[in-house]
C-alpha cells in the first residue's frame, strides 16, 4: 500500500512512527481495530443517548395512537393528547384485579416495575415467553357520557418468533367480548408474521368472546377452528405459524388466571 | 474511471448505475418502493452511508491493515446505519417503522460496501466522497423510477396523494395489487434495464457462451 509520506522526510513522534509504520503489522493491525472500535463505539452511544428524549416522546405518542386505534376513537384530524384525555389511566393490581392508590397513575412506570424484584414476580409456567410478569400494570378505562365502563384498553406482550410484541386489547363492558386487538412494537418477519399488524387480520378479533358460558378460556389462534365454536376462533397467519402461536400463548396467558381474569371478572359484575 | 469531479457524481446515474448495470442492492430496491415517500427516505439514507462512509474509509486508507480491511470498513458503515436508524426513529418515526429492518440491512447493501472496497481503499477523501454521493444518487434514482411505476400503479397515489381515485374510494381505477408485492419491482427493474441497454448499447454485456457452428464436410 502506498504511504502518502515522502520518502526522505523522517517521520516525528511516536504518533508520526505510528503513521509511518506499515499497516500490515501485528501491532498495528491490534491498534487500529482497537481504536476504531473505540471511536465508533463513542460515536453511536453518543447518537443513542442523546436522541433518546427525542425518540420517547415518539414512544409515548404511538402508544397513544395505539390505544385509541384499538378502542376505535382514533380520529387523525384531532390532537392525540386531546382525544387520549378520554381515557382513565388506573394501575390495577392483576391479582386482586382491583384498582391500586399505592401509585401515582401518571409516573408509573411499566417497564421498571416489570423489572423491579419488590413489584414483579418470576413465572414458574411462562407461556408466553416473559420471564418477569410485573404485578401492578396501567389499563385505560373508556366511560360512556353518564360515567358507565364502555370498553377497558389492556396492555398485552409475549414472545413471538424473532421478538416480544407488544399490544393492547380492548374489550368490551361485559369483560368477556373482544372489541380489538393490535401490537404497537414488534420486529416479527415482514409480509409474514409482521402481518399481526395488517387491518385485516386484525379485524377478526372484533366481537370474539374469551370465556364460553362455563366460563372456560376458550378464545384460540388456531389454523383450525377450536371444539368451543368460531366465536373463540381466529383464524392463524399463513406463513407464520410460531408467531400465531406467541400471539395465542400471550393471549391467552394475558387474559388468564395469571393475567386480567381477575379483573374482567370484577369488570363482570359491575365493580369498576 | 471517471476524471472529473462532475463526471463522477453523473456517471453512476446511467452510465455506471449500481442497480441496473452492476445489479447491487436489488433487495432492498425490492422491499422498500412501494411507496415513494419510504423509497425517497431509503435513498437519502443510502446517500449519506455511502458518502460518509467513503470519506472516512478513504481518510484511513494507508492505515487499514489488508487483513482486517473488510471488518474495518464494516465498523465504518455500520457505525454510520446505526446513526441514520436513530435519527430516523427520533425525527421521522412513522417511516422508520415502515423501514423497519431495511435500515439496518443498508449495512449489507453491496453498493457500499463495493464503493468502499472498489474506491474509497484507493483514492482520496474528497473524491470518494462525491463518488459517494453519486452511487447513492445511482440508487436512489433507480428507487424512486421503480417508486413511481409501483406506488402510482398499485396503490393509485404519487407521495401518498390520490392521482388516480381508486375503485374502494368510489373512483374509476382499479389498481394492480401485484404491484404493491415486492416481485413486482423485480419487472419494473427488469424494465428499466431494458430501457438503458437500448438507449446505451454498450451496456449489453457479452454472452457468456458462442453457439459453435460446425462445419460440414
Amino acid at each position: 500500500m502506498p504511504s502518502d509520506m515522502p520518502e526522505n522526510v523522517k517521520p516525528k513522534g511516536p504518533i508520526g512512527r505510528f503513521l509511518a509504520a506499515p499497516a500490515d503489522g501485528v501491532g498495528k493491525t491490534i491498534i487500529v481495530a482497537v481504536s476504531l472500535c473505540l471511536v465508533a463505539s463513542l460515536v453511536v452511544s453518543a447518537a443513542a443517548v442523546s436522541l433518546r428524549p427525542t425518540q420517547k416522546v415518539n414512544e409515548v405518542r404511538n402508544m397513544r395512537i395505539n390505544v385509541l386505534q384499538v378502542a376505535g376513537v382514533y380520529d387523525p384530524e384531532v390532537s392525540v393528547d386531546e382525544a387520549f384525555a378520554a381515557f382513565e389511566p388506573q394501575v390495577l393490581n392483576l391479582k386482586t384485579g382491583a384498582f391500586s392508590t399505592d401509585f401515582d397513575v401518571a409516573s408509573f412506570d411499566d417497564e421498571a416495575a416489570a423489572e423491579d424484584p419488590a413489584l414483579s414476580r418470576a413465572l414458574d409456567e411462562d407461556p408466553a415467553g416473559i420471564g418477569r410478569q410485573a404485578l401492578y400494570r396501567t389499563v385505560y378505562i373508556l366511560r360512556d357520557d353518564v360515567g358507565a365502563v364502555d370498553k377497558v384498553v389492556l396492555p398485552i406482550h409475549g414472545y413471538g418468533l424473532w421478538s416480544t410484541l407488544y399490544g393492547f386489547i380492548a374489550i368490551e363492558e361485559n369483560g368477556n367480548d373482544i372489541f380489538g386487538l393490535q401490537f404497537y412494537q414488534h420486529a416479527e418477519t415482514p409480509g409474514l408474521g409482521a402481518e399481526v399488524d395488517n387491518p385485516r387480520w386484525r379485524a377478526q378479533w372484533n366481537g370474539k368472546e374469551l370465556r364460553t358460558d362455563d366460563g372456560e378460556l376458550a378464545i384460540t389462534v388456531a389454523k383450525s377452528v377450536p371444539a368451543a365454536g368460531p366465536d373463540y376462533h381466529i383464524d392463524a397467519l399463513a406463513g407464520a405459524t410460531l408467531t400465531s402461536v406467541g400471539v395465542n400463548n400471550l393471549v391467552r396467558f394475558w387474559l388468564g388466571e395469571e393475567g386480567y381474569a381477575p379483573f374482567l371478572n370484577t369488570l363482570k359484575e359491575g365493580g369498576v | 474511471m471517471p476524471q472529473t469531479r462532475r463526471e463522477m457524481l453523473v456517471d453512476p446515474m446511467v452510465d455506471n448505475n449500481p442497480i441496473t448495470l452492476q445489479v447491487l442492492g436489488i433487495c432492498s430496491a425490492l422491499a422498500v418502493t412501494s411507496s415513494l415517500q419510504v423509497a425517497a427516505v431509503m435513498s437519502l439514507a443510502v446517500i449519506f452511508v455511502t458518502a460518509f462512509s467513503s470519506f472516512f474509509i478513504s481518510i484511513l486508507r494507508n492505515q487499514i491493515p489488508g487483513s482486517i480491511r473488510i471488518i474495518v470498513q464494516m465498523v465504518i458503515i455500520a457505525s454510520l446505519v446505526i446513526i441514520v436508524d436513530q435519527f430516523l426513529s427520533a425525527y421521522a418515526y412513522e417511516i422508520s417503522k415502515t423501514l423497519s429492518v431495511f435500515v439496518g440491512l443498508i449495512i449489507t447493501n453491496c453498493i457500499v460496501m463495493g464503493r468502499a472496497e472498489a474506491f474509497a481503499m484507493k483514492n482520496e477523501p474528497i473524491p470518494s466522497f462525491i463518488d459517494g454521493i453519486g452511487n447513492g444518487l445511482g440508487y436512489g434514482l433507480i428507487l424512486m423510477l421503480v417508486g413511481v411505476v409501483r406506488e402510482l400503479f398499485g396503490s393509485g397515489s404519487l407521495f401518498g396523494i390520490t392521482v388516480l381515485e381508486t375503485v374502494n374510494n368510489g373512483g374509476w381505477y382499479v389498481p394492480n395489487g401485484l404491484l404493491l408485492l415486492p416481485p413486482s419491482a423485480f419487472f419494473v427493474i427488469g424494465l428499466i434495464i431494458w430501457a438503458f441497454r437500448t438507449w446505451k448499447p454498450e451496456q449489453v454485456e457479452e454472452r457468456e457462451y458462442k453457439i459453435q457452428v460446425v462445419e460440414a464436410h
